[in-house]
């Protein structure tokens, strides 16, 4: 994992000591809320219905077991016992006192963390796969280049007051897990013919109440050019970008109205200009940024298929979360362990303070002291022998983390919706704990396959319900909640956005619409290899509408 | 009819103006304007508490008498007045549910 070097640790200590100072002085009376308000947005401070929120940033996703430990820490001391992962490879706690912030971020401080970007009109926190440097399918590591950005952006002047908030995500697989389409900025690493690596360059995707794949802009750019790239970009989005209308300030909108190739030219031409700037990376610097990143030295566990086959035999419900829960590794000794947080039932993306040092623990008894929260609001153990499979299950199972959901119906996204969001119009949670419900037999989940279901509770699509199989979005109407679908979303490779499939369902009308969509697809699908997903690129909405809506149309 | 809510600066905590222009943190004891005349010296009580630094976000709520109790007309409202629908074990909805078993 990257380690502060001393810059890092003072700049980190530095910003704890000025958002102090601040908080006092707000306190105090000396700032107004409305001088205030940017000041703690700026620090990850938002208000939200019960209480103040405070987001934290985990770069790419990466936590270390001392690190999750801190945050087990704060969900005791100074919130109420637990966190929640969101959909950004963030946590959040939804009741921390104003009073008690810069103690909770000087506590950050110690164990490299701190809130700084996770609001505001800036770069945001940069994501990336979370099986990076794990997975078997993956070209090089995205991590060393994620922390060059998060280097590069962090409080840079010229990008800290862009029209609207800038998210890069990046990927080092062909396989998209870290939905770079919807992005401002999307990264795909990858190797030329000659064996270079560089990255295909997407940009103006998002999601919101304007939602846009990603235009390709570059199909190779070398791994030197990232920041000199990345900052023509943002320059061209600095000087164009609208700021007369918050709903148009986003890059895709000046994507759009720009044209992907008049786009694309400007960036060409800023790039010319900045090219043999000192932006450019060197090849030690990047390579001393990956030596950070190296692999964990992982012992060779040859008998990782004679314990797992075992297993398998002796107890079905590891066999389940085997098919369901382990990644491929590209040492065929381990996996990648996904950590559902998506109890049946549960709220999506919430750990309790026993939860998260529970994580701690096994990610250091048996993950190589690694650990990463995934958009999906998981939490992953990336290194782990398939030799200590059966035993880390076991102990998943004593903290109610076993759930064999990954990829699956009930594996549902989140935002936490109007529960606690002062922007939500309606609920998420409840909506996403009834259809878990519905669906929580393992057999039924399993006859179904991979199904992504999404759900925001407004427009702003936290939720990512664009990009959901089947998307929820909960508005309000006429004081009440009303939930309206969308399918066929996909925040994979080749991205798509749902089609909105009719009129909205009433609270308790939503979960028997999912599941006659559900119905629908099995009762079409060709076989059981074909996903829900392939099965609406090739039937269309028609089916799924005739079922939702054909009655009402027969007695009309 | 209207209440102003707000939260505490100190802690973000949900409260509402009550008797005497005191700031309460349950809604049962906010203060409900009748008629135009109150609901805008509330809100000028709200605006000045503003001012002062003791509360902030602060909003008119429109709300209506049920069965003697004051329920907001908008679920926001009333989930704030609550706590998160999802967790009754947490938030002002667990304090008023211990107080009325006590």
């Amino acid at each position: 994992m990257y380690r502060y070097d001393e810059f890092d640790q003072a700049f980190v200590k530095a910003r704890v000591a000025e958002f102090t100072d601040q908080v006092k002085r707000r306190l105090s009376g000396e700032l107004t809320e409305d001088q205030f308000k940017p000041l703690r947005l700026m620090n990850g401070v938002y208000l939200q219905l019960h209480a103040y929120m405070l987001r934290i940033a985990i770069p790419y996703g990466s936590l270390s077991p001392r690190q999750m430990r801190k945050l087990a820490h704060i969900a005791r001391t100074y919130d109420k016992g637990y966190g929640h992962f969101t959909t950004r490879q963030n946590l959040q706690f939804h009741w921390p006192k104003l009073v008690d912030i810069p103690r909770i971020l000087e506590e950050l401080a110690e164990v490299e963390m701190h809130a700084i970007q996770t609001s505001g009109n800036c770069i945001r926190n940069v994501t990336a796969d979370h099986f990076a440097g794990a997975a078997a399918d993956e070209v090089a590591d995205p991590r060393p280049y994620a922390e060059i950005l998060r280097q590069w952006s962090s409080l840079h002047p010229e990008f800290s007051y862009l029209p609207r908030k800038f998210k890069i995500a990046v990927t080092g697989a062909a396989r998209d897990r870290a939905a770079i389409e919807v992005h401002d900025i999307g990264l795909h690493l990858k190797k030329n013919d000659r064996g270079e690596l560089g990255f295909a360059v997407f940009v103006g995707g998002g999601l919101g109440r304007t939602p846009m794949v990603a235009k390709k802009i570059r199909d190779f750019l070398p791994e030197r050019d990232l920041l000199t790239y990345v900052t023509a970009i943002l320059r061209v989005y600095n000087l164009n970008g609208r700021r007369d209308n918050k709903y148009k300030a986003r890059i895709k909108i000046l994507v759009h109205e720009t044209g992907t190739e008049e786009l694309k030219a400007q960036v060409e031409k800023e790039f010319d200009e900045l090219r043999e700037s000192e932006l450019k990376l060197p090849e030690a610097d990047i390579r001393a940024i990956e030596a950070y990143f190296a692999p964990p030295k992982l012992k060779a566990r040859p008998e990782g298929d004679a314990v797992v086959s075992k297993a398998v035999k002796a107890n079905p419900g590891f066999a389940d979360w085997l098919r369901r829960n382990a990644h491929t590794h590209r040492n065929p000794d381990y996996a990648s362990v996904t950590v559902s947080l998506k109890g049946i039932g549960e709220v999506p993306g919430d750990a309790t303070d026993v939860q998260m040092d529970a994580i701690a623990d096994l990610a250091e008894q048996y993950g190589n002291d690694e650990i990463r929260v995934s958009h999906e609001q998981n939490l992953i153990l990336p290194h782990v022998a398939r030799a200590d499979l059966p035993a880390l299950h076991a102990a998943l199972v004593e903290i109610g983390l076993a759930t064999s959901n990954a990829g699956l119906i009930t594996d549902i996204i989140a935002c936490p919706g109007l529960d606690y969001c002062a922007l939500a119009n309606a609920r998420s949670i409840p909506v996403a704990q009834e259809i878990s419900e519905r669906f929580a037999s393992q057999a039924r989940q399993d006859e179904i396959g991979d199904l992504q279901i999404k759900i925001s509770g407004c427009i702003n699509a936290c939720g990512h319900h664009h990009v959901g199989h089947i998307g929820i979005l909960g508005v309000e109407k006429k004081g009440t909640e009303l939930y309206q679908v969308t399918l066929g979303g996909s925040a994979r490779e080749g991205s798509t956005i749902g089609e909105i499939i009719g009129r909205g369902f009433a609270p308790d009308e939503i979960t028997d619409a999912v599941e006659t969509i559900v119905d629908t697809y099995l009762a079409r699908r060709e076989n059981s290899n074909e996903s829900f997903l392939d099965a609406y690129r090739r039937l269309g909405p028609a089916p799924f509408k005739e079922a939702l809506y054909g009655h009402e149309a027969k007695a009309a | 009819m209207k209440i102003v809510a707000a939260n505490r600066l100190t802690d973000g905590e949900t409260v509402w103006l009550g008797a005497g222009d005191r700031w309460v943190d349950t809604i049962d004891a906010a203060h409900v304007a009748r008629d135009p005349e109150d609901e805008a010296r509330i809100a000028a009580a709200g605006n000045l508490a503003l001012a002062a630094n003791i509360v902030i976000d602060v909003t008119l709520v429109d709300v209506e008498i049920v069965e003697g109790r004051i329920l907001p007309k908008r679920l926001r409202e009333r989930i704030r007045a609550g706590g998160p629908s999802i967790h009754p074990e947490i938030g002002k909805q667990a304090r008023n549910a211990a107080l009325s078993a006590a």
